[in-house]
């Protein structure tokens, strides 16, 4: 700040009036000791262009004379603050000392020296606020003056000068709140003071006081957490008396630290008002509108307002003008100056907050025809507790409540561009959706559960919920043991090296389906589940027992987590694996009650297809197909070199069979040993013949005789 | 199909007609043993391959069918231990006939009715080889034709095999009482890959050995009814015709044939097994070809 600045107050205003001024107060003052000082002071200090010198630096030194006379110091001689210039010869030299203002001021003096400002000052910070640097300096008007700098109604711009947003104090020195000026006018005492033009509102000055601030952190601060309640009840005097379901009367004070204290509601630059505006009574409004054929006259929409639905609602003391803001009660009509829709925000400041940064809130700011606003969920006069099974935002209701938008076809579900699909459908099957609606357990989770109410972000964004990062802490909030597991298990990341995408909850479990661990679908998914990272062993794995009976679809064989764990795997190096080398018997034993170490060699990922890592598996493979191929290389041939001659054999049986007649005469052809290639068929001839052969019993009592 | 009524037809007519007595090839203790051991070869192999084959639908479905994995397990051990039954009652009666037939171990070994390899089973080879090409007579066949040799010690060496190491499968925390771990790994490749070679083997080449070819299609009963028309015996095997014509013991070895009705539940019984065969061919064409993994 440059510090010639307050000097300069007004200055150029009464530059033109100078000449007249100087021949008025000359004759308006003619003597006195002190006015005579001030006099010969003012010889020289009434010339406009009067330049002087501070710490080298060339400074106006005017003094304005009238402005002086008006002053709360106008009475005063000028080496009262002035005090080095005591009997100093005139002219009198350069590069004075600053204005002592602590010789009459003293105590506030003493105050501000120890101030935040009197501190900074000491350290010879520049931006170090000094007396004239608020009061001014020969001008001082008094504070009861609108027009003094310290003026309630100024003070907001004094303050401001150093406090808004953007000015180099505000930047370069560590203040913890922000944005100090705008929330402050937006506030119920900015708004009194600024708006409404009440000087009693308070004011900066009035709970930081004007030249003992403190930051809050220091316990004789005005501001100071046990203080705070003093500070405020020096104008709401009573306060006590309406909090009475918050702090019980007196506790308040007399035990501070026990209570909460007023910022912890009302945040100090934002305090809002709460209470609507007095006189304005219900029954007013349901004047009108009791009446069921209210209708707009804009749009025509019922203005109607059922009594019953407002009484049994969770607004059941909240006056109908406390939503809806505005009202006049001047005038017959005390709701036509109503201009604002109904703003939540304003009792249910936080949930605003965080619904404006969520996906809903940005449709509404976006205004997106389908956002859906507070009273999309939460209705209007009927609104229930989330804790009222009538309610639509009861847990059991939830689920209903988002499905109207997120259901497949609904407005919300075409624009939905994720991997998802049919959710609430999947939802109602999944375990969650089971325990919910089947088993009416409240405490299931379902849509806010995971997605949080007013919250709800995609994926993709940082912040959401369901933001893998956030996955594990959403869902440890009901599963906490199995998030405490997971975060120390193998696939939570904790040196930050590894590149590959771990795995969080959902990616195994599902989002929507998720199904009770124990059951057969899910235990045979699972492998699966896991199968999509780790390919190669799951592949490996239904090469074995385990992994073919798990295949056919049953579940008793051990799968994944029977041997690695669920939530708690860890590499087999890790002692506290349930595959190191400590526990690997163990965990055999669980289905294999025999099981001693040599068992629990077996291969459980074992493939014949890598001659490096299993040769004994791999030789043994390629030994049997090897005989395999052999045997049948062999056979098949003998087979295929058959067919033909065996065929062509057959043919010429029954060539002789369909004739035996023809062939009579061969009928005592020679033995079979002399057959030949063509005596075969002679062979044949005879068995076919054999019905035309003597009487059979005879022939065959021969016995050793041939046919 | 007309081929094998025509020649059905034929039989019938012969049989009728003469109601001749029948040679006698099988004792029934050995036929009892062949059908026994077809139900539990059938058994096993159907609960194995779906094991084997679990990457298919059809394992899933046949799992299901018998029962789930577990009960089809049991089913598998049960057949097994009928199967060794089966193995151990036949070396039994091999001590009984070398007592009572044959009186020494070298009259049974070494006889003419050896089932151990000879000389004449080579020659017989050979002559095989010349008749499929056209460059000879068909062998004279004796009473165990060299196919038929190595169809009997398949079994043998099945047995041990598929055997020992099933035993391995079964009893993993004994055996690995004394072998490591991974030696299960091992038992469990032969012992499924020599399935799939006795199965192959069986429901392809015995099959076609003894049903399929041409001069017994489409089946051969004689190893369920053990009898076989002399004439047949002297059109398939000559030798051994002519040895029991030699020896003058062929009218000792005829016996009637049986009642129709038995014959044809027989019948039936044996077409069932061929097309169970038959049936996981096809599978194991398709498992192995289409649908490995």
């Amino acid at each position: 700040m440059n510090p010639a600045g307050p000097y300069m107050l007004f200055g150029n205003r009464w530059r033109a009036w100078g000449p007249v001024l100087v021949i008025a107060v000359l004759g308006l003052f003619p003597g006195g000791m002190h006015a005579q000082e001030t006099e010969e002071c003012l010889t020289c200090h009434e010339d406009q262009d009067l330049r002087g010198t501070r710490k080298g630096k060339a400074i106006n030194v005017f003094v304005d004379r009238k402005k002086f006379a008006a002053s709360v110091h106008g009475s005063l001689s000028c080496v009262t603050c002035h005090a080095d210039l005591e009997g100093k010869e005139l002219p009198h030299a350069e590069d004075l000392a600053p204005a002592v203002c602590g010789t009459c001021h003293e105590e506030v003096a003493a105050q501000q020296a120890a101030s935040l400002h009197g501190k900074a000052a000491r350290r010879g910070d520049p931006f170090a606020p000094r007396c004239p640097d608020c009061h001014g300096s020969h001008g001082i008007l008094p504070t009861k003056n609108p027009r003094s700098p310290v003026a309630p109604m100024q003070i907001p711009y004094l303050c401001g000068k150093c406090h808004k947003e953007g000015s180099p104090v505000q930047q370069q020195r560590t203040i913890h709140a922000d944005h100090i000026l705008e929330n402050y006018s937006e506030s119920i005492h900015g708004e009194g003071l600024l708006r409404k033009g009440l000087v009693v509102s308070a004011t900066c000055a009035s709970c930081h006081t004007a030249h003992a601030i403190l930051p809050h952190t220091d316990p004789s601060s005005s501001i100071a957490r046990r203080n705070i309640a003093a500070t405020c009840t020096q104008c709401h005097a009573q306060i006590e008396m309406v909090h009475r379901k918050v702090i019980k009367g007196e506790l308040w004070e007399r035990e501070a630290n026990v209570l909460p204290a007023c910022v912890d509601c009302h945040q100090p630059h934002k305090a809002r008002k709460v209470f609507y505006d007095q006189g304005m009574a219900d029954k007013d409004c349901l004047r009108c509108h009791s009446r069921q054929n209210l209708v707009s006259s804009k749009d025509g929409r019922s203005l109607y307002v059922a009594q019953e639905q407002l009484g049994s609602s969770r607004h059941v003391r909240t006056a109908c003008s406390q939503c809806h803001a505005g009202v006049n009660v001047a005038k017959v009509r005390p709701c036509e100056t109503i201009t604002m829709p109904v703003d939540c925000a304003s009792c249910h400041a936080e949930v605003a907050q965080q619904y404006a940064g969520s996906t809903h809130g940005q449709l509404v700011a976006r205004q997106d025809p389908n956002a859906p606003k507070c009273t999309e969920c939460h209705g209007t006069h009927a609104v229930l507790g989330k804790h009222q099974p009538q309610s639509a935002t009861f847990a059991t209701n939830v689920p209903r409540l988002c499905a109207r938008c997120h259901r497949e076809g609904e407005k919300a579900a075409v624009r939905y561009t994720g991997t998802e699909s049919k959710i609430v459908e999947h939802y109602g099957e999944s375990i969650h959706g089971r325990g919910l609606t089947k088993s009416g357990l409240t405490v299931t989770a379902m849509c806010t559960s995971c997605h949080t109410a007013h919250g709800v972000l995609p994926r993709s964004n940082p912040g959401s919920s369901i933001n893998p990062a956030n996955v594990p802490a959403t869902c440890g909030r009901c599963h906490h043991g199995i998030e405490e597991q997971f975060l120390k298990s193998v696939h939570v990341d904790t040196t930050g090296k590894v590149k590959d995408k771990l795995p969080v909850c959902d990616d195994c479990h599902s989002a929507h389906t998720i199904r009770r661990a124990d059951e057969e679908g899910f235990k045979l998914t699972i492998m699966n589940q896991c199968g999509r990272c780790h390919e190669q062993i799951a592949r490996t794995y239904f090469d074995t027992y385990h992994g073919k009976v798990s295949q056919l679809g049953y579940t008793k064989t051990a799968k994944c987590y029977d041997c690695h764990g669920a939530h708690d795997i860890l590499p087999v190096t890790d002692t506290r694996s349930h595959l190191s080398r400590e526990n690997v018997v163990v965990t055999c034993q669980k289905c294999h009650p025999g099981a001693n170490r040599r068992f629990a060699g077996y291969l459980t990922h074992a493939t014949h297809h890598d001659p490096d890592k299993y040769p004994f598996l791999f030789w043994t493979f390629w030994g049997m197909t090897g005989l395999l191929v052999g045997t049948f290389v062999v056979s098949g041939v003998h087979t295929l070199l058959w067919l033909p001659r065996a065929i062509q054999h057959r043919r010429q049986r029954n060539r002789v069979a369909a004739a035996p007649e023809g062939n009579t005469g061969d009928a005592q052809a020679s033995a079979p040993s002399q057959t030949g290639t063509e005596t075969t068929g002679g062979t044949i001839t005879q068995a076919g013949a054999k019905p035309d052969a003597p009487p059979d019993a005879p022939a065959q009592d021969h016995g050793p005789d041939r046919l | 199909m007309p081929l094998q009524m025509h020649r059905l037809r034929t039989m019938d007519q012969i049989d009728s007609k003469t109601e001749a007595r029948q040679y006698v090839r099988f004792t029934r203790l050995n036929r009892m043993l062949h059908a026994i051991m077809i139900v539990c070869f059938l058994s096993l192999a159907l609960t194995g391959m779906t094991l084997k084959f679990s990457y298919t639908g059809w394992a899933a479905l046949l799992s299901r069918l018998f029962g789930g994995y577990e009960s089809a397990g049991y089913i598998h051990r049960f057949a097994a231990a009928i199967m060794v039954g089966v193995f151990v009652t036949h070396l039994i009666d091999l001590f009984h006939r070398k007592r009572h037939e044959y009186g020494s171990w070298k009259k049974l070994l070494f006889g003419p009715d050896t089932m151990l390899p000879t000389g004449k089973d080579l020659a017989d080879v050979r002559a095989s080889f010349r008749w499929f090409l056209g460059k000879g007579p068909r062998p004279q066949y004796g009473r165990w034709t060299y196919w038929e040799k190595f169809d009997y010690f398949a079994v043998f060496w099945g047995m041990v095999v598929i055997g020992s190491t099933g035993f391995t499968l079964w009893f993993p925390e004994f055996f690995t009482l004394v072998f490591p771990g991974w030696m299960i790994n091992v038992a469990t490749i032969i012992h499924s890959d020599e399935a799939l070679l006795a199965t192959g083997f069986i429901f392809t080449v015995h099959f076609f050995n003894t049903h399929l070819r041409p001069e017994k299609f489409p089946m051969d009963m004689v190893i369920f009814t053990g009898r076989m028309p002399v004439e047949e015996l002297l059109e398939d095997k000559p030798a051994e015709y002519e040895a029991e014509v030699a020896a003058g013991t062929l009218s000792k070895r005829l016996a009637e044939p049986y009642q129709p009705i038995v014959i044809r539940a027989i019948r039936i019984f044996a077409w069932i097994a061929l097309g169970i065969g038959f049936s996981i061919i096809v599978w194991i064409i398709y498992a192995m070809v289409f649908a490995y993994q």
